[in-house]
């Protein structure tokens, strides 16, 4: 089997794939990053969003030899180990963004790539277009809608691993 | 109240592992030498098994084993089951056919599993899958409920002529046809409650392992209701002997429904672990879910109402036709039957209901409970037949519930349901109010001005929760109790651990319980642990369903801590040296009555453990409490829910522009979590009203059998909600709860096909009223098109 190499949340692996693996089988898999969940298989849902080079991705539509030398960023990356959360987590837990839990990490993940695109102002209207990508089956995505506009704001001025992207 | 007490909205316990990736799904859990196991499904909706040939599969690269149904069948693994008897009109059983979780001689939908593969890794699975060879003669499949008792149509099961599995009927049809007779007016509709595929976003997995050196199974899965898995599994499937099998539903991604049954898969991965000796895992692709999930709703129904002069109601009478699949699931005779017709009453005063239903098979996935489980269907036919009528007397529909409201508590319906208490008028005033409904005549003129159409919809539910009295649903066929577990677990150091035997898959009870606790206790909410889905850890339960966790679950937990409180006032009293009637307990402290003796909690805790201060041959050392509570009644959460719709001419295209919802769901724990549950099944309700539905070619291939054929809401087609709270406490349980888990998907889908037809000026409308269906209804009436040009 081929060897694949990439930076993930900082640090630098490598793993021995098949050609057909994907990017999340690897995360999972390989570095056992269950944080990045598998919803639909078919690119609809967005569990799987990771961020890839700095920009949100779907991980389940990545094959992982592809992705030789690329950066990547999963929900266990977003925080420091013992650090602070990120914004964008912070402002799910304190909105009541999440139910279950299982949708979570890939909007986390999407909601941070708005802020990076459309920046930290984000109206009711452009925060429902933008995650279009990403389905919640509990929420009724009222309070991610308020988690995302809460979170947005409070990334002004730089969040922790912002730079690292 | 306290910062974390009863209506506190406390911040979840339970978010930071799931905001940092650190939640733990079955599928997250790896057990050493696990193995992966991929189905072999039908591609057919039904057919005879000729031969299975799975010599070319077993020489694949990783397969550790091929196992077919004939293999399972040798090892009398026994068939899965539906565990309520439904008795038809003339008395006689429903008819259940056999379900084997392998089907041996006959499939009978599509993604009906034939065999496993058992391999290395997935993708080798897969591979070996597609070689086995299945030699199937294909027979003509029946899809429509309509069509499955017709004469020709093919059968299904031996045991169930003319596909019927019951003919079931409530009510006094003699009553209601005089009701009828004397009618000045009689409202009639066809309606049909569309088929919806749960979708949890977390597939449904089991991972299974088998321990040769004690003989105990393990299942890791993915389960509403843990317990009712190890006992069906044990008892009935003859897998294990009860106390062998330990099933661990963890963190589990949402359930809806779709999680409480006891599915084929989770048995061939028992079963296959241990003819392998290794830990045997499957998770669902997406389509898998919707080829197995049991799915939703999918009635056919013919309902007619009859009033009198003055708008008041004088009868009600329903004939529906219920699809229940190719299989009985776990629960699936319950949904049309129990949790259907006995809330045709909706909140109104009717004399006189009937209501006849026949369950059918078709060749279709099984169908079973989805949140809210006959009581939508319910509210469906009522809430329509209400507003139709209102509509076709000339009364404003509103005030045309305001008179048939119950106004006096306890009220017994015609149809087995004494309510116990409720304001109906009050969350419709509030609601209307708050959806500023007299605005509503100036607000459909400046849509007109833009080409649109706008409507506004009521829907007056009201649902049956805290499930169940265990003698009533016995009575009425549960092969099972319906109350719930608690066991408190005080340490000596003053924390508290909580065994419930509910199960949260994004309730909050983390929070919710350890918010009870904290107030009753006076102590630290940080200091209070749940713990839930093991059977290993809680001694039984019944799971989480029905909105009852609250209700019946949180009552389980207060009777425990009554009982916590009892015992510790002895010990309290000892360390006192005061008698046990003087000690007082409040905000986390003992005291003598008329002293300035006092004793912390913790210290109270301590000196349980230690037994320094007592005799423990006169009173037992520790700390620990148990109790079982069985409810008094059902609860009945009530309220209004309102919908503002904005129908685009040109495209059909709805769009929500409004929603307030006002719910009666009794004593609140946590507002920010009731909401959340309001908006969650809001939306699901609107998911069936306007995008979802399960289509299904005459062939019985499911079309919609992906998440890019089936249109599940998303962020952008749903507005923010309005919510509000009435309260009326339940009397039936200890904290006046009522539950929250099911309303918005129960008032939901009314509420919006009232507001599309009010805005179309058209009845003619069914669900999902997608943009071409409601276009299509739109050239069909074009007084409505010329309103608004």
């Amino acid at each position: 089997m081929p060897a694949v190499s990439m930076t993930v949340n900082g640090k630098a692996v490598t793993g021995d794939v098949e050609a057909r693996t994907l990017l999340v089988q690897f995360l999972r898999e390989n570095l056992r990053l269950t944080g990045t969940h598998v919803g639909c298989d078919t690119s609809q849902c967005g569990a799987c969003v990771v961020h890839v080079n700095g920009k949100a991705a779907k991980s389940c539509t990545l094959l992982a030899l592809t992705l030789e030398g690329a950066d990547i960023t999963t929900i266990e990356g977003l925080a420091e180990p013992n650090g602070p959360l990120h914004p964008m987590q912070e402002a799910f837990r304190q909105n009541h963004g999440l139910q279950c839990g299982y949708c979570t990490p890939g909007m986390i993940m999407s909601a941070i790539d708005i802020v990076r695109r459309k920046g930290n102002d984000l109206d009711e209207h452009t925060i429902r277009e933008e995650l279009e990508g990403n389905i919640c089956r509990c929420t009724g995505y009222h309070n991610i809608v308020k988690s995302v506009a809460a979170g947005a704001k409070a990334m002004k001025g730089g969040p922790t691993r912002q730079a690292a992207e | 109240m306290s910062a974390t007490g009863i209506g506190a909205a406390v911040r979840r316990k339970e978010d930071l592992r799931f905001i940092t990736g650190k939640g733990q799904y079955t599928d997250d859990v790896i057990r050493p030498g696990e193995t992966r196991a991929v189905f072999v499904r039908s591609p057919h909706a039904r057919a005879k098994i000729k031969s299975i040939d799975v010599n070319e599969a077993k020489k694949m690269p990783g397969v550790v084993a091929v196992l077919t149904g004939a293999e399972l069948a040798n090892d009398k693994i026994g068939n899965l089951i539906c565990g309520w008897m439904i008795h038809s009109k003339d008395g006689s059983p429903m008819k259940m056919a056999p379900h084997p979780a392998l089907a041996a001689t006959s499939v009978n939908h599509v993604g009906d599993a034939v065999a496993v593969v058992i391999a290395e890794t997935k993708a080798q699975g897969r591979d070996a899958a597609e070689k086995v060879k299945v030699d199937y003669e294909p027979l003509p499949a029946v899809v429509d409920p309509g069509k499955a008792q017709g004469k020709g149509a093919p059968q299904i099961h031996e045991v169930a002529p003319n596909n019927t599995i019951y003919q079931w009927h409530l009510g006094d049809q003699k009553a209601v046809e005089a009701a009828f007779a004397q009618a000045k007016h009689v409202t009639r509709l066809d309606l049909i409650n569309n088929r919806l595929v749960p979708n949890a976003i977390e597939p449904r997995a089991a991972l299974a392992e088998y321990d040769s050196g004690t003989d105990q199974l393990t299942l890791w899965n993915t389960s509403q209701n843990p317990h009712v898995a190890r006992l069906v599994i044990a008892a009935f499937v003859g897998m294990a002997p009860e106390h062998k099998l330990r099933v661990i539903a963890p963190d589990v991604g949402g359930g809806f429904g779709s999680k409480i049954f006891i599915y084929p898969e989770e048995v061939v991965c028992l079963w296959a672990s241990r003819k392998v000796g290794r830990p045997v895992k499957w998770t669902a692709e997406r389509s898998e879910s919707f080829l197995t999930d049991a799915h939703g709703r999918d009635h056919v129904t013919h309902a007619e109402l009859a009033l009198d002069g003055n708008g008041k109601i004088l009868a009600l009478r329903a004939k529906t036709i219920a699809n229940l699949g190719a299989y009985m699931s776990t629960f699936s005779s319950s949904v049309p039957t129990y949790l259907y017709g006995t809330l045709l009453s909706g909140q109104y005063d009717i004399p006189q209901i009937y209501c006849e239903v026949d369950a059918v098979y078709t060749n279709t996935v099984p169908v079973d409970a989805y949140r809210g489980a006959g009581r939508p269907e319910a509210t469906f036919v009522v809430e329509r037949l209400v507003e139709v009528a209102a509509r076709e007397i000339g009364i404003e529909p509103a005030e045309l519930r305001k008179r048939n409201f119950i106004k006096s508590f306890p009220h017994q319906t015609p149809v087995i349901m004494a309510y116990d208490a409720g304001d109906y008028n009050a969350s419709l005033k509030k609601a209307m109010e708050l959806a500023d409904v007299k605005g509503i005549g100036k607000r459909k003129r400046e849509s007109a001005r833009n080409g649109k159409l706008r409507g506004i919809g009521y829907s007056t539910y009201i649902e049956a929760c805290g499930i169940a009295p265990s003698q009533a649903v016995g009575s009425l066929g549960c092969g099972v109790g319906l109350w719930e577990s608690a066991e408190v677990r005080v340490n000596p150091t003053g924390s508290v651990e909580v065994l419930t035997g509910t199960h949260a898959h994004g309730q909050g009870h983390e929070t919710t319980f350890a918010q009870l606790v904290s107030e009753r206790l006076g102590i630290p909410f940080e200091n209070v642990s749940i713990v839930h889905g093991d059977t290993d850890k809680v001694q039984f339960g019944m799971g989480t369903y029905g909105s009852r966790s609250g209700a019946v679950g949180m009552s389980a937990i207060v009777k425990a801590l009554d009982k916590i409180e009892a015992k510790a006032k002895k010990v309290a009293a000892h360390m006192l040296e005061a008698a046990e009637g003087d000690i007082e307990f409040k905000d986390g402290k003992f005291s003598v009555a008329g002293t300035d003796k006092t004793a912390a909690w913790g210290d109270v805790a301590l000196n349980a453990y230690i037994a320094h201060k007592f005799a423990g041959q006169e009173l037992e050392p520790g700390l620990k409490e148990t109790s079982f509570y069985d409810p008094t009644n059902f609860t009945f959460p009530a309220g209004c829910h309102i919908c503002e719709v904005e129908v685009d001419i040109e495209t059909g295209n709805t769009e929500i522009v409004g929603w307030t919802a006002v719910d009666d769901f009794g004593t609140v724990i946590n507002p920010m979590i009731v909401e959340g549950q309001v908006h969650g099944g809001i939306a699901q309700g609107v998911g069936q009203a306007l995008l979802e539905g399960a289509v299904y070619d005459k062939d019985g291939q499911l079309v919609t059998g992906s998440l890019m054929d089936y249109t599940m809401p998303r962020a952008h087609n749903l507005p923010s909600f309005n919510v509000g709270l009435t309260e009326t406490k339940s009397p039936s349980n200890p904290l006046g709860i009522k539950g929250c888990g099911e309303a918005g998907a129960i008032a939901a889908p009314a509420a919006v096909i009232n507001a599309i037809t009010d805005a179309i000026g058209s009845e003619q409308i069914s669900m999902p009223a997608t943009a071409s269906a409601v276009w299509s209804a739109l050239q069909r009436t074009p007084a409505a098109r010329k309103a608004a040009e």
